[in-house]
């Protein structure tokens, strides 16, 4: 290896040449071994979508849209159950600006829905089952059918098929569970450190 | 003597409770109504088991416990279920919640005592069993399931129970008045809770503004239980405070004190257990304080639960013109009742009726001022004002990073604050907002684990389906092929038209039927006699039928008419038939014997 002292130009050709090859290897060899199944981004995209399988998006479900987002043949602000607080993390994840709710897609609900399937009018036809994307309607043909309401997810896809018009979109009431204290309005100037003094502030 | 440990923070607000201790506890009495939420703990709602219109003795179980996680309700006193429906319940929401109303009927006949044998006592099932079984919930405030608090579970072993006998909230006496003249049940009470958890050490812990109650309760305490005083600071009453003040350890974040072998206890918990347990009284009533400057007779009250605070406050002389709101609780932690309609229930340890002089309404916050202030007075060293700040911006994975969830909502930080910004709200609304989201979160799981099943399932009929499919395709092709085969092999040795007819066998049942009919008229017009004998037949078979259906429209009797119709029309029919093969026979027979 002598002469290599002869020829420093070759000596450090040949020793970038080496080493490239090296990690060219390694990089190949970790390409292959650590190799990641599917495209985790949609995975990671379609845990912020709120599952309710609408459509509403123009895609078949929410993973479908994940797909089309990760893709760039979407854009983040087509799902209106997700409303603001599903654009923003969907921005913070893709690292995009924040878009208001695109208006084409249908309007964020101020209040989640239920189905409700009015029993003595239904005829047992199973379209509405069959629209269900998620199971959540029980009954056999000829048989009256009912929501199962936890299972609900308001995405409003059996109201269209049901030939009887017997579905309704019920809003939840407030209950004592859901019900949560709300922030303060700091443009009320009047603000409770105790509470809020509801009866006071509806009779002002 | 103990050394006493100090927490980081805390405030002093004016105390303001001598003006309820000026009189012993006094009983409030019955109420005309009884209104018992299902729900006054925290955990699932009871499950009622009395009917409206059902008599009720005092004591009587009204609805059971719905899991672990809860406590059944009783009733307090004699009378009838009136209604079982939603009525204003104690919340900040204002919202109604299902209860069972009771009309009272002055007897207060009670159900005979069952107290727990002593046998039994030994048992800590039988004794949580009990517990549980006698309704009580943490009577300090929160309402936890004091039984589920008494299973620490394996491998969490005890060292110290704690009694809290601070009641620290300005204006609340209820627990000092209670030890003060209950001071030898809750030191029974005590013991059967160190039965159940086998503790090394018993600390009851009191600040020393209750000279009175931490004398009764020395006096009553014997050498197996130790009186803990320490200075007077707002909010050394809450669990995790006075566990650092007695012990000087920290419960660590986001865990429960059993975490560090550590259960704490509220004293009026302790004589209810021991009222549950000794007596077989289970908790039908409670202490309250009704203070405020608007009470004419400010002091403690032993309540029935479910009794309307509107009653109870009229019973103290409240002044309707000077009260300015109704509080559940203290002034710091407490929150206003819209309606005094609302029960008292097991965690109503105060009601407090201030005048607008008293407890004015607070200022318009201004902006805040990064004084620092509510961080120093924050006993769970905290960064109040930081989390204020993710608070309005809405950035809670920020506000969960800086420990949103080790605020005890004591109210310290709004105390201190110059620019008297409502910081508690801020900190209440984000974490409801945090739970709601991370609720929602599940669901969205839950909704796409369903979705993706349901998908998988829908493929899998669809394969299926077309798997079915090409079977049959197959089998009809293998079918067609072999029939070709055969007909192939057949063809070589018969003739063409049974070939023909064997490709259409219905085409040939025709043609045999008309071949047979022809066959038939030509005979009839050949032989007389042989028409003569074939209509005797016809006859004969006629006969047969017209006696069968006679039978059958005599074995059927009533049911339906139109049944008994149906047959009576067929035996009519059967009867022309007859006659007219019987016509067609003489006639036949006529033309024989004619030509004969």
């Amino acid at each position: 290896m002598g002469w290599l002292a002869d020829y420093p130009l070759a000596a450090a050709v040949l020793a970038l040449v080496a080493l490239g090859g090296v990690f060219g290897a390694l990089l190949g060899f970790a390409a292959e071994r650590f190799r990641t199944e599917g495209n985790p981004i949609v995975d990671q995209i379609n845990a912020i979508l709120p599952q309710t399988q609408c459509g509403q998006c123009g895609y078949p479900g929410c993973r479908p849209y994940a797909e089309a987002i990760a893709a760039g043949d979407a854009e983040i602000n087509q799902c209106p159950p997700g409303g603001e607080a599903g654009i923003q993390a969907l921005a913070d994840l893709l690292d995009v600006e924040p878009k208001p709710l695109d208006a084409e897609h249908g309007e964020e609900a101020p209040v989640k829905s239920i189905a409700y399937i009015r029993e003595d009018e239904c005829i047992g036809c199973t379209k509405c089952i069959q629209a269900c994307p998620v199971d959540a309607i029980l009954g056999a043909a000829k048989q009256m059918h009912t929501v199962i309401t936890s299972e609900c997810t308001g995405c409003d896809l059996c109201v269209e098929p049901c030939p009887v018009d017997c579905i309704d979109m019920i809003p939840q009431a407030e209950t004592l569970k859901t019900w949560h204290w709300p922030l303060p309005d700091p443009a009320a100037g009047r603000v409770e450190v105790i509470a809020t003094d509801r009866l006071r502030d509806r009779a002002a | 003597m103990r050394r006493v440990h100090g927490f980081h923070g805390g405030v002093h607000p004016p105390e303001n409770k001598a003006q309820s201790l000026a009189a012993p506890i006094r009983p409030a009495g019955i109420p005309p109504q009884l209104i018992l939420p299902l729900a006054q703990h925290i955990g699932a709602p009871a499950q009622p088991v009395v009917r409206v219109g059902q008599a009720v003795r005092g004591g009587e179980l009204l609805a059971e416990a719905d899991g672990f996680v809860s406590v059944p309700v009783h009733a307090p006193t004699s009378g009838t279920v009136s209604a079982i429906e939603d009525r204003p319940v104690p919340h900040p929401s204002g919202l109604p919640a299902p209860c069972i109303v009771i009309d009272t009927d002055g007897a207060d006949a009670w159900a005979p005592p069952a107290p727990l044998p002593e046998a039994e006592r030994a048992d800590p099932t039988k004794l949580r069993e009990r517990i549980q079984g006698a309704g009580i919930a943490g009577m300090g405030g929160a309402g936890f399931p004091t039984a589920v608090k008494l299973s620490p579970g394996p491998g969490k072993a005890i060292e110290t129970l704690i009694i809290n006998g601070t009641e620290c909230e300005p204006y609340i006496t209820a627990d000092d008045t209670l030890m003060r003249e209950r001071a030898s049940e809750l030191v029974a009470g005590t013991r059967i809770l160190a039965d159940l958890l086998t503790p090394r050490e018993i600390l009851i812990g009191i600040e020393d503004n209750k000279p009175e109650a931490i004398a009764a309760v020395r006096a009553a305490a014997g050498s197996d239980m130790e009186v803990v005083v320490f200075p007077t600071k707002y909010p050394s009453g809450g669990e995790k405070q006075l566990i650092e003040i007695l012990l000087g350890k920290q419960v660590p974040s986001g865990g429960i004190p059993a975490d560090i072998g550590v259960v704490c206890q509220n004293v009026g918990t302790a004589v209810a257990v021991h009222e549950a347990v000794a007596l077989g009284r289970p908790l039908v009533s409670r202490v309250t304080t009704v203070t405020g400057e608007a009470v004419a007779h400010p002091g403690n009250y032993e309540v029935l639960l479910g009794t309307p605070m509107g009653w109870l406050l009229e019973r103290a002389g409240v002044d309707p013109a000077r009260a300015r709101r109704l509080v559940m609780g203290g002034p710091m932690m407490g929150f206003s009742i819209p309606e005094p309609a609302c029960p008292v229930v097991k965690t109503t340890n105060c009601l407090l009726v201030p005048t607008e002089a008293e407890l004015p309404t607070p200022p318009p916050a201004q902006a805040c001022i990064r004084c620092g202030l509510c961080a120093e007075a924050c006993p769970a060293t905290l960064l109040p004002q930081q989390l204020y700040w993710f608070a309005q911006g809405k950035e809670y994975d920020k506000l969960e990073g800086h420990n949103l969830f080790d605020c005890i909502e004591c109210g310290a930080c709004s105390y201190v604050c110059p620019s008297h910004i409502p910081l508690v709200q801020y900190y209440r609304a984000s974490k409801a907002e945090i739970i709601a989201r991370r609720r929602e979160a599940e669901k969205a799981d839950h909704a796409r684990e369903r979705f993706e099943a349901r998908q998988a399932r829908m493929e899998r009929l669809a394969a299926e389906r077309e798997a079915k499919r090409a079977e049959r395709k197959k089998a009809a092709e293998a079918k067609a092929k072999a029939k070709a085969e055969a007909a192939a092999s057949e063809g070589a040795g018969a003739d063409g038209t049974q070939a023909a007819a064997a490709a259409d066998p219905i085409q040939a049942a025709i043609e045999r039927a008309k071949a047979r009919k022809a066959a038939l008229a030509a005979g009839a017009s050949d032989e007389p006699a042989d028409q003569v004998a074939k209509l005797a037949a016809n006859v004969e078979t006629i006969a047969r039928r017209l006696a069968a259906a006679r039978e059958k429209l005599d074995a059927y009797d009533g049911g339906e008419a139109s049944v008994a119709e149906a047959l009576k029309r067929g035996v009519e029919k059967t009867e022309e038939k007859l006659a007219r093969a019987e016509a067609e026979l003489r006639e036949a027979r006529e033309g024989a014997s004619e030509e004969a």
